[in-house]
């Protein structure tokens, strides 16, 4: 049965369209921008028919960009390799410090537990630029400047929080009843944790694990801050297209292309355990 | 020696006291129900006993072994939650198998062992099935089963029956005796359905306020109901109850009219107290005595239950075998009187009931 009248679904339409233009498009020109060079992104007026070129992911590949002015090497594919080291390291960590926490912190009520939970929050409140002066100079003290493990340690402020309270709340849905069950049947506690809770909690841990990737990966000021070049992700690396002899538009798309793919793949691939109701149907409502 | 053996056992939850000082011992086999309305404890009970929650005061002692120190996991006992709590992420066979993997049986065993309990409750046919594509019926089947499939010496079953349907209700609370009694456990069976409790329980130990009111024999706490509540939670329609004084010589004030009755209450003059009567203990007839209107005929199967309002103004219920050759008709007269057996004073302070025969 349809309830819609013709004008609704007209007017449904053109507002989906609207939307979808206004995030979609800045991406589909910025795809289009990458297989351009400067001279046919500046034109004006700007126009869809082009001649597509691969050179500005050729320059991103092998590290020399060929510029009117002279030749400049970039380190883009390393940027690429910092980004991905730095991000996934990061959630790696945070997920094995923040599953077992989010887990007691949903099962257990413990003194100053509520305050230690929201401290770990206010981390995301803080703009980051108001730990990074003190951070800076403590990382130069203990050597932590421009090392991996420095920006791994700092990352945790990120994904940290992110996963210990959404997962926190995947283990809070779980009922208490299904882990008693697993007990009773005759399993340690430890068991109990890996065989029921977490699996269950799969679907929020994919969804925070993704979401701090994402934050970390999107994160600038801490790597601009503690890290140079051979350490820097792409984020930071990107301002290197921003050169004396002017802006490399061509370059800056085709990086941007680059450097969203695997997070975009990462998103695609996750969509899966994000949407799979696992607990459905086990728990009577 | 009991088998399972409750010793002053509190529980608190912050201040909310939800079980004070209960004790009850169990013998191997025996079934024992917990009764009780709900929000009594009767859960928190069984999950003290099942070691996921830890009493307030009180020792557990299970084959003499106090349990203050076992983990769930070495309890040995099998529970069936109110909820089913299976596990999702496993299907039928695996969630019923789990008792028996965690005692490290052989595949063989396990196979063996699950195919035993699934076919004595009729889910051979969904083992592969995960829980969310299960019927409520299959459901609380499959709780069952994993319950029952290492044969556990103890079994606590959390009113497995509250969340299905009345007919699967019905046929499980004739097949459950059977099945309880084959595997041989001693059983906690907690539910607030006073005819399930009556068809499983070798005794019934009623809760009401975190305290056993009764425990006793289904047939004991029906003839003998220890106070007033016991009596007005077993028995369906519910029994009659007023509350009166006792007058000269064994007799009461029914709405302003002298009833006689049981002998035995005979040392009880002047004192307030409720009079209970069972429907069917009262008798309808004919003659002189105690005249009452029917005012509503209303036949459930195997039983008509009639509605009667005395001059004086007072209801009663009465209930007659459907059977019976003479049923009044609406709107009829008829003299009713009171069957000693059924018939019940409860002090009308403490609801406790006053023993036949004595002061």
């Amino acid at each position: 049965m349809d309830h819609t009248s013709t004008l609704e679904q007209v007017i449904r339409g053109v507002l989906i369209t609207c939307v979808l233009v206004f995030f979609l498009f800045p991406i589909f020109w910025i795809v289009l921008m990458s297989f351009q060079t400067n001279e046919t992104i500046l034109r004006i007026p700007p126009s869809i028919v082009f001649e597509p070129t691969l050179s500005n992911y050729s320059a991103l590949i092998t590290g020399r960009l060929e510029s009117a002015a002279g030749n400049l090497d970039i380190a883009f594919m390393k940027n690429l390799w910092n980004s991905f080291f730095l991000s996934a390291s990061s959630v790696l960590i945070a997920l094995v410090l923040g599953i077992p926490a989010a887990y007691a912190f949903a099962r257990f009520r413990f003194r100053l537990g509520e305050d230690i939970a929201f401290t770990l929050l206010s981390f995301r409140f803080a703009p980051p630029l108001l730990v990074l002066l003190p951070l800076s100079l403590y990382f130069k003290q203990l050597g932590l400047t421009n090392t991996y493990i420095g920006l791994i340690w700092v990352y945790q402020l990120i994904c940290l929080p992110l996963i210990l309270w959404i997962v926190r709340g995947y283990f809070e849905d779980i009922s208490p009843d299904i882990e008693h069950a697993y007990r009773i049947s005759g399993n340690s506690w430890l068991k109990t944790f890996w065989k029921i809770a977490v699996p269950l909690a799969k679907p929020g841990i994919a969804a925070a694990g993704l979401l701090a990737f994402i934050f970390a990966w999107n994160n600038f000021v801490f790597a601009l801050i503690l890290a140079s070049a051979d350490k820097q992700p792409v984020t930071v690396g990107a301002l290197a297209f921003v050169t004396a002899s002017g802006i490399q538009y061509g370059q800056i798309a085709a990086a941007i292309v680059l450097s969203i793919a695997p997070t975009l793949a990462l998103a695609l691939y996750a969509q899966r355990y994000l949407v799979e109701g696992l607990s459905l149907g086990a728990v009577k409502g | 020696m009991p088998h399972l053996e409750l010793a002053s056992i509190s529980k608190s939850f912050k201040s909310n006291k939800v079980l004070d000082d209960i004790s009850l011992a169990a013998d191997a086999g025996e079934i024992v129900v917990i009764f009780g309305p709900s929000g009594t404890g009767k859960t928190v009970l069984l999950r003290l006993i099942a070691g996921v929650e830890e009493p307030t005061a009180g020792t557990i002692s299970i084959d003499d072994q106090d349990m203050a120190d076992v983990a769930p996991e070495h309890r040995d006992v099998g529970m069936a939650f109110q909820n089913f709590a299976l596990f999702p992420h496993f299907d039928a066979f695996e969630n019923i198998a789990t008792p028996l993997r965690a005692r490290a049986q052989s595949a063989a065993q396990i196979k063996e062992g699950v195919a035993r309990v699934a076919k004595l409750l009729k889910i051979d046919h969904v083992l592969s099935h995960a829980p969310r594509q299960l019927s409520n019926g299959q459901k609380q089947r499959t709780a069952l089963a994993r319950a029952l499939a290492s044969s556990p010496k103890l079994l606590l079953l959390d009113d497995p029956l509250r969340n299905v349907d009345a007919k699967l209700r019905f046929e499980m609370r004739l097949e459950l005796p059977r099945l309880l009694r084959e595997a041989k456990s001693t059983v906690l069976y907690v539910t607030q359905d006073y005819k399930e409790a009556m068809a499983l329980a070798d005794r019934i130990a009623v809760l009401a306020h975190g305290k056993f009111v009764q425990v006793a024999t289904p047939e004991e706490i029906y003839r003998h109901p220890a106070t007033v509540n016991v009596a007005r939670l077993f028995g369906d329609p519910t029994i009659n109850l007023v509350e009166t004084v006792v007058g000269e010589g064994a007799t009461i004030d029914l709405a302003g009219e002298t009833v006689e009755i049981d002998k035995a209450y005979a040392g009880l003059k002047g004192r307030s107290v409720t009079f209970g009567v069972r429907p069917e203990a009262v008798a309808l007839g004919d003659g002189a005595g105690l005249k009452a209107q029917v005012m509503a005929v209303t036949p459930l199967n195997e039983r008509t239950v009639l509605l009667l309002q005395t001059k004086g103004g007072a209801e009663l219920l009465a209930s007659l075998p459907s059977s019976s050759p003479a049923i009044p008709k609406a709107e009829s007269e008829v003299t009713i009187s009171f069957n000693p057996i059924g018939s019940h004073l409860f002090d009308r302070e403490t609801g406790a009931t006053h023993a036949k025969g004595r002061a």
